[in-house]
């Protein structure tokens, strides 16, 4: 028996992709709005792109706000990718609702008068292939096996993270400012990146979550 | 640190690509899934799909091959050709888009950037502009409303380059941006298919009048054409068709070259 794994329905645009990116890695993953659905998955994935507050209206409307945060707590494996990740902290200078509040921390917005060394301007959003430096509890997390250390991502995003416990970040990108490109905790797990669209190295974190999923399940 | 991004671009008619690849010894050189396969594995950074089916049946046909497409190759795919409405956009990112361009639709009612930037997030939304050089203002008649002077030294085509507006492009940039569009693809018409260079002027005055990035397409011709435009014209990605296609030159190439010349740029 897989692992039965659940894509928390943002209804974000990246949605299709992270399923597609689940099937590649050999899971079929069902999108839910079910709060039912959540709480009987044995891990589940939290994508999100777009308004921060869109997110988070389409989770509270589901009602998921609470189920979510249960299911964070339950330990069983969350992914949680670009949007998905920024709605675990506590709240975001993009909107007015507060966050999911699983990890503590906030959101800030990317400066808008970065250049880099040699004088170009950095834009907003950061978009493209940054390379990324894991800290020692990203190296050693079971979603991050094997992906070796500056490995280049696919970045879209205005706004970056600020975990309050330095011990939360799994990994960071260079861009004007340290962006916190990665979160673990136990069981909880973000990614600033797409790892769906970051070629065959994303796609081995996406088989690396199944296989966690599959072993925290004892499946 | 972010890498400049090297993009080859695709022209699909009727789900098929036309120029397609011609040096290699691909079964199907028409199949998008097979070409798009073939360029993940050259090191693209990225692929655009310009859709330049004429016919409006052949929309879905497009809807199939991102399908098609995004269930197998695992990095950021553009979309252009033909997006007139949201519904529009949502088709093709709900087929696995990541990005869609619009034109001619966003020129026509520029409110449309802002609806799909609401709707999506600006981060899929691209503005595409066609853009030529003018030697002295032009007079343009714009349908339903009155003479109009474009002004020099650009002006903004639509239609697929075929109808002139009086749109300036670094004015309608700034307000591409301001309404929500999250990148410019940037194509100059005086350049494209020249082979001779991008349009360096015109990239300069684009990626320093918004903060948003800026891909160069149209005129590449070698690899240090590539350097030029995102050193000198300052782009942040660079957009080639004819060159990758014909084998002129690897991507791996413009890579190659690019990294000698002090260019962060990703090695596959």
């Amino acid at each position: 028996m897989p692992a039965r794994i659940v894509i928390i329905n943002t209804r974000a645009a990246n949605i299709h992709s992270v399923a597609k990116a689940l099937a590649k890695a050999g899971a079929h993953a069902e999108v839910t709005s079910d709060p039912a659905a959540l709480a009987g998955a044995d891990a589940a994935v939290l994508p999100g792109v777009g308004a921060s507050d869109a997110a988070l209206r389409a989770i509270d409307a589901a009602g998921l706000r609470e189920p979510v945060r249960r299911f964070a707590a339950s330990g069983r494996p969350l992914l949680c990718v670009c949007l998905g990740m920024q709605v675990l902290f506590e709240g975001s200078d993009e909107g007015s609702l507060s966050g999911l509040g699983i990890l503590k921390g906030g959101v800030k917005l990317l400066p808008s008068d970065m250049r880099d060394v040699s004088g170009n301007r950095l834009k907003v959003p950061h978009m493209g292939w940054n390379s990324v430096t894991f800290s020692p509890q990203g190296r050693n997390h079971p979603v991050f096996e094997g992906i070796p250390d500056g490995s280049y991502f696919y970045f879209v995003h205005s706004y970056y993270c600020v975990p309050a416990d330095e011990s939360d970040r799994a990994g960071t990108a260079s861009y004007g400012v340290e962006v916190c490109a990665a979160v673990a905790r136990g069981n909880i797990v973000g990614t600033q990146f797409h790892p769906e669209k970051s070629g065959d190295i994303g796609l081995q974190i996406y088989r690396n979550f199944v296989r966690y999923a599959e072993k925290a399940a004892g499946k | 640190m972010l890498t400049r991004r090297v993009i080859p671009c695709l022209d699909v008619d009727n789900g098929r690509v036309v120029k397609g690849v011609s040096f290699l010894n691909l079964r199907d050189a028409g199949d998008p899934a097979e070409l798009a396969a073939f360029y993940d594995r050259e090191g693209a950074d990225e692929l655009v799909f310009l859709d330049i089916t004429a016919s409006s049946d052949g929309r879905q046909t497009m809807v199939d091959v991102v399908r098609r497409v995004s269930e197998q190759v695992f990095i950021p795919l553009t979309v252009g050709g033909g997006i007139r409405s949201v519904e529009d956009m949502g088709r093709m990112l709900e087929a696995g888009a990541d990005k869609v361009g619009v034109n001619t639709a966003a020129v026509q009612d520029p409110s449309l950037i802002g609806k799909c930037a609401e709707q999506f997030g600006s981060q899929c939304v691209v503005l595409a502009m066609d853009v030529k050089r003018v030697d002295k203002p032009l007079r343009v008649k714009l349908e339903g409303e009155p003479e109009a002077v474009a002004e020099a030294p650009w002006q903004v085509f639509t239609h697929g380059g075929r109808r002139p507006t009086a749109f300036d492009p670094v004015k309608w940039a700034r307000l591409a941006v301001d309404l929500g569009a999250g990148e410019i693809l940037l194509t100059s018409m005086n350049s494209d298919g020249t082979q001779g260079g991008y349009d360096l002027p015109l990239l300069v005055a684009i990626s320093e009048a918004v903060n948003v990035p800026v891909i160069a397409s149209g005129g590449a011709g070698r690899p240090d054409h590539m350097y030029d435009a995102l050193v000198t014209g300052r782009a942040d990605a660079v957009l080639a068709a004819s060159v990758f296609h014909f084998g002129s030159f690897r991507i791996r190439d413009v890579k190659a070259h690019l990294a000698e010349r002090g260019v962060p740029v990703r090695r596959t």
